[in-house]
């Protein structure tokens, strides 16, 4: 019995002893935008196939997670996909792409546009019938994101303004599930990333204008968001050394091939 | 409407018999479910490869290790206190206050919800304490959960070694905590064990208290202070985001396999303990 | 001699400690939670939080209501589909079937507890949302979808402790009923459904909270809209639902906010479980 007790303390010991030696935290964590963790992930994955002995760990959790878990130190790097309020100007912002807004419907909603006023009076309620728009007489159900999400800052931001999005929007946590609800649902409308809508989804233009990265690039579409890296203070050298990276050629490449705007254009 | 009485059984039989039926047919038909949609997905290439593309393709060999890495961790630091309770309640004290109010405590500890868990466990281990998200702030806040489930069984396991046992042991000469350490708790163990098994299945389902301490990080955890994820995280996150469906029923396959052999061995170690001392 | 002693002293002084450990951690997270989640709750005014119709944390609103509102309807909807089918279930295999369907399905039936959550949640998306939506319209994730798939949840508790508290009466009940000429449905409505109560009773209070407390299925199929659901077929946010979707990003005042969710809660679910146990006490005091 005390044998045992005694193997298991030292088992337990050397775990500790394992994660203390080599300093309490050796990889990088990034974490914060929904938006943003599917290409933060590519990013790391490529990152860490040409440097084999460097860790990057990328979680989700919102852009206002992001940011209190880079105040916090929690993370090494905090995602961001809004701009950065008055009060979380004291951390260092890069920005490491530009990703467009979409609003979505499913596939087989007639639906192809709607003016930037038509989606506010959606969002906000005030038109809940599909009637008013198209033919079909249902119901709009409206998705929405939580209140941290960079999505939902910055949608709250470009489209809706002062108005709140009304309370019996669905709300849900990440981009991904958003897509997946609006693609099961015929009566549904959203928004999400651009650079994650794909044919389970259809994007509307906006004001005539459609949602594609070409009509970003010329300053078209509107609805554009900056995706931003932040760290508290300087980035660490390891932080630093993930966001050249990010901000190289190789890097950028890889997330134009993914459907984001890379930083350097404009 | 008065119905003749025996009427009225064999209606009420066949209902009774309807809603066993039903109860049954939903555990079946989820499982089933599951499996048919998860099991062609998984093979030794799906276990032993890492996720790729944030799941969509790859394995899932990370996050069984980070659920043994999770369950084995919070198994360690929950057994010495939870037996040492259990010792401690039977062997060493009577039913005095003092007995009632750590009864007390486990029950109510039994009761929380698991989310309250994850609050308290993201607040002290992963920002106050800065273990970040890692495997060692889910690991303990998954002790604490387990804890009370692990206090219960091997109390019960211990009472049923009989005092025979223990009498004989003491005309023997032997201290009382030599009695305990090498009378009761070996004829105790199978009980005890079984209770660790079960505090396992429930380990490897967790998934809200887990998401919050542990993170969802995808690569292999390099130590305690890694984050990491588990299966159930797993599952919820692809299957929530649509990142890849046949993945997620892959994992889900794999959860429910797992779950149903702790169940079975559960079950059979009870029969076993149950048998030796009835 | 002495040395014995004092070794054995120090032995159970140490297992007493650990002994304390989930007495401790019971006090620790109370203390912690509550310490959090007053504060808020005193500045803005019980009537404020709890009555609030408005969670707008951005805007520093935050009205409770619709979430209480939205765990007490999910809850009695599975209640109302988890009680009679699992009572049901347990009426049967206690009284109705043989005693070896009995050890083979009661296991089974536990191997419903031990599936998780988030699997139940699946389901619920894949297989009901839909059907929700297809035939009674509405967005699918509603209140129904969640009492549905909360209902499936809470049914091994039930039953499982609905068995053990029919299976506790006395024979002497059921033979001296069935004597009197009573068939076997009228002795379990009259006499074994009531001795067997408090435990039954206790049941069902455990699988509120199991209800009550249930997180990552309920976010998945319910919908968490902020506002009071209309009809069964309305989103809906549960207490359980609001803690996960914003901690993880909350600070300040937001923050506390959501300990004080949790604070309510607590004691919600402590009173259930103490409501639990004084109940199935006054059974085992009274046989």
């Amino acid at each position: 019995m005390k044998k045992v007790v005694f193997a298991c303390f030292c088992l337990v010991a050397i775990g500790l002893l394992s994660g203390c030696s080599k300093g309490a935290r050796k990889e990088l964590i990034v974490a914060g935008s929904t938006s943003i963790q599917p290409f933060a992930d590519r990013w790391a994955e490529i990152y860490m196939k040409k440097y084999p002995d460097r860790v990057v760990n990328v979680q989700g959790g919102g852009s206002s997670a992001g940011i209190q878990a880079s105040f916090s130190g929690a993370a090494d790097i905090g995602t961001c996909s809004r701009e950065l309020k008055p009060e979380e100007k004291g951390l260092t912002e890069i920005v490491v792409a530009r990703d467009g807004l979409a609003v979505i419907v499913h596939p087989t909603n007639p639906v192809t546009g709607l003016s930037l006023e038509q989606i506010r009076d959606i969002f906000s309620g005030k038109i809940q019938s599909w009637k008013e728009i198209s033919n079909r007489d249902k119901t709009i159900d409206v998705v929405t994101r939580e209140e941290g999400s960079g999505t939902r800052g910055a949608f709250q931001e470009m489209v809706m303004g002062k108005v709140r999005v009304f309370k019996g929007a669905i709300v849900e946590d990440s981009n991904g599930t958003v897509r997946e609800i609006v693609a099961g649902d015929p009566d549904s409308i959203g928004y999400i990333s651009l650079g994650l809508v794909d044919e389970r989804v259809k994007a509307l233009s906006l004001d005539g204008v459609a949602a594609t990265e070409a009509n970003i690039l010329i300053n078209q579409y509107e609805l554009v968001r900056p995706f931003l890296f932040v760290t508290c203070g300087p980035p660490s050298r390891e932080a630093k050394n993930f966001i050249d990276f990010v901000l190289s050629e190789e890097g950028q490449n890889l997330i134009k091939m993914e459907g984001l705007i890379p930083v350097q254009s404009r | 409407m008065h119905l003749n009485p025996r009427h009225e059984q064999k209606v009420i039989h066949f209902a009774l018999f309807f809603c066993t039926l039903v109860t049954v047919v939903i555990l079946f038909l989820i499982i089933v479910f599951i499996l048919r949609k998860g099991l062609p997905v998984v093979n030794s290439k799906f276990l032993t490869a890492n996720p790729v593309d944030m799941g969509r393709a790859g394995g899932i060999f990370s996050t069984i290790i980070g659920t043994l890495a999770l369950t084995l961790l919070a198994i360690l630091v929950a057994t010495p206190l939870g037996v040492g309770t259990a010792i401690f309640l039977t062997e060493y004290t009577f039913e005095n206050k003092i007995t009632r109010i750590i009864r007390f405590g486990a029950e109510c500890l039994a009761g929380i919800p698991s989310i309250i868990f994850g609050l308290f466990g993201f607040i002290l281990f992963v920002n106050k304490l800065k273990f970040g998200w890692s495997i060692l702030s889910g690991a303990l806040t998954l002790a604490f959960m387990i804890l009370p489930t692990i206090i219960r069984t091997s109390e019960e396991a211990i009472k049923s070694v009989p005092a025979a046992y223990r009498q004989v042991s003491f005309s023997l000469g032997s201290t009382k905590w030599q009695m305990v350490t090498r009378v009761v708790l070996p004829a105790a163990l199978p009980g005890i064990v079984t209770g660790i098994i079960l505090s396992m299945g429930r380990s490897i389902g967790e998934t809200a208290a887990v998401i919050f301490t542990a993170g969802s990080a995808l690569r292999i955890p390099t130590s305690l202070f890694s984050s990491s994820r588990t299966m159930a995280v797993h599952f919820y996150i692809l299957a929530r985001e649509g990142i890849s469906m046949s993945n997620a029923y892959g994992t889900a396959a794999v959860l429910i396999i797992a779950i149903l052999m702790v169940n079975i061995i559960t079950y059979y170690l009870m029969e076993k303990f149950i048998r030796k001392y009835s | 001699m002495n040395r014995l002693e004092r070794n054995e002293k120090l032995i159970r002084l140490a297992l007493l400690v650990v002994a304390f450990s989930a007495v401790s951690i019971l006090a620790v997270i109370t203390v912690f939670i509550f310490s959090e989640g007053s504060p808020i709750m005193l500045k803005y005014g019980f009537k404020n939080f709890l009555g609030g119709l408005d969670w707008y944390p951005s805007e520093k609103s935050f009205g409770l209501l619709p979430m209480i509102t939205g765990s007490m309807m999910v809850t009695l909807g599975a209640l109302i589909i988890g009680v009679p089918f699992g009572l049901g279930c347990a009426v049967y295999l206690t009284e109705f079937s043989s005693k070896k369907l009995r050890r083979v399905v009661k296991p089974i039936i536990e191997l419903l507890a031990g599936i998780p959550s988030v699997v139940y949640g699946f389901i619920g998306v894949i297989i009901l949302v839909p059907l929700i939506r297809n035939t009674l319209g509405g967005p699918g994730l509603s209140v129904l979808a969640a009492s549905i798939i909360l209902g499936i949840m809470i049914l091994p508790t039930i039953i499982s402790i609905s068995i053990d508290s029919l299976l506790a009466v006395p024979s002497s009940y059921r033979e001296g009923s069935l004597a009197l000429g009573a068939t076997r449905w009228q002795t379990v409505k009259m006499v074994l459904l009531t001795a067997a109560r408090s435990g039954i009773i206790a049941s069902i209070i455990l699988g509120m909270g199991r209800a009550i407390g249930e997180t990552m299925a309920v976010i998945m199929i319910a919908g968490n809209a902020i506002s009071i659901p209309g009809s069964i077929l309305d989103p809906v946010r549960t207490l359980t639902s609001n803690i996960a979707l914003e901690m993880g990003y909350a600070s300040g005042e937001h923050r506390q906010a959501l300990f004080a969710t949790g604070v309510i809660l607590f004691i919600i679910i402590m009173i259930l479980n103490t409501a639990a146990n004084i109940t199935s006490g006054r059974r085992r005091r009274r046989t």
